[in-house]
């Protein structure tokens, strides 16, 4: 069974984020990336059904800031092949572009199993396992929080709104969108991370840039509502006291 | 240029979404600006009844077995070829388990583009102008709609779902559905919620942690306020993939709706797939050590001071008011 997972690098939210002179997106220069989280729980997935029933997992990540902890920590989780896609990406690219070399090293070597986060953040154009499943004409679920593997099928379970799911049984090879692993993120040591370092070897694969079938362009800018909360200032004693009255006054106590 | 609007109906077990409702809020907007018919798009089986309220210039439904439960695979099939045929301006879809599952895939097989995190349309000197909320909620992006035909996946936040309600059942035309090829998945069940020992949906009084709590141990201090309040703990997403919280007290996307008098947020950023479920929320109030954090943009009250030293005093000062009621 090979099970690969395609992983983005997001802006981390904890920075500020600035936005270019332009206005056209954020300023790279104040940006640090790290590993989307959903990607994360699609690793842990990944990881945990080879666990289960042996499999052979490859992560892939683009080669900007930040992949090589992503793909290094990956491996001290247990995945056995480490892909960087390397090429002049410089400008970045949207999901479409993403989605697109994905395919095209899919279509190479194929896959049973495709795991990747449901959304990220950033995804301005669409999540990449739907787009990625519409290029390899795939079938695709997405919100995906449980996975079980028979030799040509898959049994997911997909998350509906209202804490309703679905059992959907899933003929392979398919590609699955992760809300949620079956267990929580494992933390993994840094002597680890660094002994993978030392062992794990990783791949990079130089690709030509594929333009995006249609580039969606605009302007960007902080998101600051009108209507935004009255902060309320002082010391812990004094926002606790009118924490309180403000309860009075709304008729919660 | 076609300026007509096609919306995907979202329904699921006998129940149109309200998601359906926000983008046939949107869809009347623009199409009266735009000059544009608004076209709902209903797929299904012995569904008709569920387009009586729909607000559109008109309803297209698609009736057939295969479309007795959701399928991405089935929907793709559908609407592949009203979408090739009809090259509507602007299609939207729900930006949801059920919407984004078809948008995406359309998009790469029809070569058609598709902006995500959707918030609002609007035309502006003819030309079809969007608003996604990205990063978290914290930065949005205004662009314009390529043409001639573009996708978008629509959040809740700006169209209120009323406003998608009609009091007149619209037109209805049945369409013939293709011959749809077997699809590669297949519904076996639906599997019902669990039901906690509380429903969150129904409480008055909610203190809500998110990642800011830390650890499992902390949950005490939230547990503690809680009881002050007379309220009950819920939670964000992170909390309950850590197991720290069951799934019955999520409140998001996939968790439940709430609309308590008070929604105490401890800790949490507000994601848009946090939000969306808080919005009917009487009060808010949030403590967050990020100024930035987009749940500020929701709150009606806010404070950057750290909960963990916050949260004690105030618990104090609740049970300080309850014994000097009491005695």
């Amino acid at each position: 069974m090979k099970i690969v997972v395609p992983v983005k690098l997001v802006p981390d939210l904890v920075e500020e984020l600035v936005i270019n002179d332009q206005g056209t997106g954020l300023d790279p220069m104040w940006l640090r990336y790290k590993l989307n989280e959903l990607d994360e729980h699609a690793i842990e997935q990944a990881v945990l059904l080879k666990e289960r029933a042996g499999a052979h997992v490859t992560v892939i990540a683009l080669d900007i800031d930040g992949a090589d902890d992503a793909l290094f920590t990956a491996s001290a989780k247990g995945v056995d092949q480490l892909v960087k896609l390397c090429g002049d990406f410089e400008q970045g690219l949207n999901n479409h572009a993403l989605a697109g070399l994905i395919a095209k090293l899919l279509r190479q070597a194929p896959a049973d199993l495709v795991l990747t986060g449901v959304q990220a953040h950033n995804d301005l154009d669409g999540a990449l396992g739907a787009l990625l499943a519409g290029f390899l004409k795939l079938p695709y679920v997405g919100y995906v929080s449980g996975v079980s593997l028979s030799n040509d099928s898959a049994l997911v379970r997909k998350e509906y709104p209202g804490g309703l799911m679905a059992e959907i049984e899933v003929s392979l090879p398919a590609v699955l969108g992760i809300q949620a692993a079956e267990r929580p993120l494992s933390y993994i040591a840094f002597s680890r991370i660094r002994q993978a370092m030392k062992t794990a070897t990783l791949k990079e694969q130089f690709l030509p840039q594929v333009p995006p079938a249609v580039q969606v362009v605009g302007r960007m800018y902080k998101s600051e509502s009108g209507a935004r909360a009255m902060m309320l200032q002082g010391d812990v004693d004094t926002v606790a006291a009118r924490l309180v009255e403000i309860f009075r006054e709304a008729g919660v106590l | 240029m076609n300026q007509d609007i096609f919306i995907l109906i979202e329904h699921l077990r006998g129940q149109v979404a309200d998601i359906s409702y926000v983008m046939l809020a949107a869809g009347r907007a623009l199409a009266h600006a735009a000059d544009g018919r608004v076209t709902a798009i209903l797929l299904g089986h012995n569904s008709q009844a569920l387009a009586n309220e729909l607000t559109a210039d008109q309803v297209w439904y698609m009736d057939h077995p295969s479309l007795a439960d959701f399928n991405p695979e089935i929907y793709q099939q559908a609407l592949e070829p009203l979408l090739t045929q009809h090259a509507p301006r602007l299609m939207l879809f729900g930006d949801t388990s059920i919407g984004a599952e078809v948008a995406g895939p359309l998009s790469s097989r029809l070569g058609l583009p598709l902006v995500s995190y959707c918030r609002s349309i609007s035309t502006q000197d003819g030309t079809l102008k969007f608003v996604s909320q990205v990063c978290g909620g914290k930065i949005l992006f205004e662009g314009e709609l390529p043409g001639p035909t573009a996708l978008a996946t629509m959040m809740p936040g700006v169209y209120k779902p009323e406003a998608g309600h009609s009091a007149q059942p619209p037109h209805i035309t049945l369409l013939e559905a293709p011959a749809f090829t077997e699809p590669r998945l297949r519904l076996r069940r639906y599997i019902e919620p669990e039901i906690g020992d509380v429903d969150i949906s129904k409480e008055a009084m909610l203190v809500a942690v998110g990642r800011g709590i830390q650890n499992e141990d902390n949950l005490q201090l939230a547990q503690e306020l809680a009881d002050a309040l007379g309220g009950v703990v819920c939670s964000s997403r992170p909390v309950v993939d850590q197991g720290w919280l069951p799934a019955s007290r999520l409140v998001g996307k996939s968790g439940k709706h709430v609309k308590p008098k008070l929604y105490l947020a401890l800790g949490i950023s507000g994601a848009p797939e946090h939000v969306e479920a808080i919005a009917d929320a009487e009060m808010i109030v949030a403590v967050n050590s990020d100024p930035d954090a987009p749940i500020f943009n929701l709150a009606k009250y806010g404070s950057t001071l750290d909960l963990f030293e916050l949260v004690p005093v105030l618990t104090e000062q609740l049970q300080q008011i309850s014994s000097a009621v009491a005695h």
